[in-house]
């Protein structure tokens, strides 16, 4: 299972970053939201998968008493998933907003913060 | 992690519900206190006359629970509360020592600092946006990540930090900042996400999340595991926070185009971060692999800190020749981390203190004499020293420090990088930080020049903001960096400690699992 899944992880990975070396802000967007969901996956794999057995602890026990699914990276998911929807949402109307004011998605024509054909600083006094 | 359910477990001691210490609270406070004044200020976000007096309480606060807690771990050692009682590795643990409470205090002073220099930048528009709710927010993402013991937590107060910078950085949604903000989101959000696929597969290899944890494991589980695999992920993506090269341009792009005080803050606080992660990384959890990659850090620096300074070298307007600086600054503390040796550290963390203090300044500086001058193009600037003479030697000292000469707080850092890089016979890392130091002298020296030495008309008088608080701040900044410049013992001694607690992460491991238990 875990090896499946592996395979599936690299498959998003690659999916991911090819979209991200895009230059177009709209494709890296679609990359960042993929690599997210990579890596949710990834840290689900790497908690290693044991199915069926759910992690409640009986009322007369401390501890489980046998192997349970490990609750963890769940947690830890849960978060990333949080996360990586708000930056996914801010991140959308951002490109959006620069795509209204600049006019253009192209991030090579993205020149109005650091103008291109600048000139040389003063040389002399 | 099935290791842990299928072993016994003693839980009689796995949850405590007794007291805890009162003065323990200290270390969780600099972040509760920015939380719940920015949550204020977002209920009372109309309110927006008396935003700068709430939050100047707030941020007085932070500096109080910070200079307090630095006292603390002084006095008593390393402070460690875990969150809900549950025993470490289970519960997130809190860990300040002489580094994170170091560096929180220093980065609490500059937020102090900045935040009564935004009673003059920030106008009702800013307000309004919720500059003062973002500000706080950051600070408790910058404290949380100093005193955090926890890897997987440490993400989440990046996290933290980094949306609520977004908020900062497009106050005013100008076209400049809308380009500059999209190429900061993303790049920042690659590494923060980079971060995050190695804290997966450092779960799945330790099954703990916990750095006292992972640092007594790193070193027992042997060549079985690939850590180095994890030691470059984690190099790559804090090297991308810190804005080292060739991974830096998304800083330059961006820090020139909010407002004045929030590149201040963003220089001042958001890369020292990045160089925290590291050298919590590099250096405390996974020291073997970075003797191995010791070298290709060194070779990092030394590009970031030389491409830094010929970038500023490069640049007409001197608010973009700062962001280039602060690039240059991030080498030397690199070059102090490739090294890892107990000198080069403890020099590490002394240019980051120096490095919070300088930047904020030199960008507050900035925006003043672009403001006075009438622009921030070194073509059109001239006369400031007719006009401003107390301006002009503001700009002196600062200008000295940066560039790292006498008798200010940039010296001794690079004084001491120097030194530990040539008693490793590493004659070309020393040379980079002299080289960079030359560069930045001339480029800042050019500033003067140009822009105070040159005649010109300055900006007519009537219609701009008084200088006095702008002076106020900047002097505030300023006698720290001459300070530390004659007497930097107080600093060394506490930068040294730092830096013998991460080469030797025994005590910090001791306070986090007093017993040696722990699973």
């Amino acid at each position: 299972m875990e090896a499946a899944l592996s395979v599936l992880v690299s498959v998003f990975f690659a999916v991911a970053f090819y979209l991200m070396l895009s230059k177009h802000t709209i494709r890296i967007l679609l990359g960042v939201a993929i690599l997210g969901n990579a890596v949710n996956l990834l840290i689900f794999t790497a908690g290693r998968i044991l199915r069926e057995v759910p992690p409640i602890i009986p009322i007369d026990h401390d501890t489980p008493p046998f192997e349970v699914a490990n609750p963890l990276p769940q947690a830890l998911i849960l978060t990333a998933i949080v996360i990586s929807f708000s930056f996914f949402a801010f991140l959308l109307v951002l490109a959006y907003r620069a795509y209204q004011d600049i006019g253009t998605d192209n991030t090579d024509e993205m020149r109005i913060a650091e103008p291109a054909n600048e000139g040389l600083p003063p040389m002399g006094y | 992690m099935a290791g842990m359910a299928g072993k016994a477990v003693d839980i009689s001691g796995a949850m405590v519900t007794g007291p805890v210490d009162p003065a323990d609270w200290l270390v969780i406070a600099p972040v509760v206190i920015p939380v719940v004044f920015g949550a204020l200020l977002l209920m009372f976000r109309k309110e927006t006359r008396e935003h700068a007096a709430v939050a100047i309480i707030g941020l007085l606060l932070l500096v109080a629970a910070d200079a307090a807690l630095l006292a603390h771990v002084l006095a008593r050692g390393h402070v460690v509360m875990t969150m809900g009682r549950w025993l470490p590795p289970f519960g997130i643990s809190f860990t300040a020592d002489a580094l994170g409470a170091t560096l929180a205090l220093t980065a609490g002073v500059v937020a102090l600092v900045a935040g009564f220099y935004s009673i003059r930048d920030i106008g009702n528009t800013g307000r309004r946006y919720g500059f003062y709710p973002f500000f706080l927010l950051m600070m408790a993402g910058v404290s949380g990540s100093f005193l955090t013991g926890d890897i997987f937590n440490l993400y989440v107060w990046f996290e933290v930090l980094l949306i609520s910078s977004f908020g900062l950085l497009i106050l005013g949604s100008e076209h400049e900042q809308i380009d500059g903000a999209t190429k900061y989101a993303f790049l920042n959000l690659v590494a923060t996400t980079l971060f995050l696929i190695a804290t997966g597969y450092l779960y799945g290899i330790f099954g703990t999340l916990n750095m006292a944890d992972i640092a007594r494991k790193a070193s027992a589980v042997g060549p079985t595991a690939p850590i180095m695999t994890l030691a470059m992920l984690y190099f790559f993506a804090f090297a991308m926070k810190a804005a080292a090269f060739p991974v830096n341009f998304w800083l330059p792009a961006s820090y020139h185009t909010p407002r004045v005080v929030v590149s201040a803050l963003f220089a001042g606080l958001l890369t020292k971060v990045g160089i925290y992660a590291l050298l919590r990384t590099q250096v405390m959890l996974f020291p073997a692999q970075r003797d191995i990659i010791a070298e290709l850090i060194a070779w990092v620096a030394a590009a970031t800190m030389i491409l830094g300074a010929l970038g500023a070298l490069a640049q007409s307007d001197i608010r973009r020749m700062m962001g280039f600086i602060v690039v240059s600054g991030i080498g030397v503390m690199l070059a102090g981390l490739a090294l890892a040796s107990q000198l080069g550290l403890s020099a590490t963390i002394f240019y980051a203190v120096h490095s919070m203090l300088v930047m904020t300044a030199l960008y507050i500086l900035a925006g003043l004499m672009s403001e006075r001058a009438g622009s921030h193009v070194l073509h059109d600037m001239g006369g400031l020293y007719r006009a401003y003479p107390f301006m002009t030697a503001i700009a002196l000292v600062l200008f000295l420090a940066v560039a790292g000469l006498p008798p200010f707080s940039g010296l001794w850092p690079k004084v001491f990088v120097v030194k530990a890089a040539l008693d490793v016979g590493a004659w070309w890392l020393a040379f980079s930080v002299l080289l960079s130091g030359i560069l930045t002298t001339i480029a800042l020296a050019r500033v003067f020049a140009l822009a105070f030495w040159r005649d010109g008309a300055t900006a007519a008088v009537e219609d701009l903001k008084p200088l006095r608080l702008g002076y106020v701040v900047l002097v505030a900044l300023v006698v720290p960096v001459v300070w530390i410049g004659v007497d930097p013992e107080p600093l060394l001694s506490l930068s040294g400690k730092a830096a013998a607690d991460l080469l030797d992460p025994a005590r910090y491991i001791g306070a986090v699992f007093p017993e040696g238990g722990g699973s």
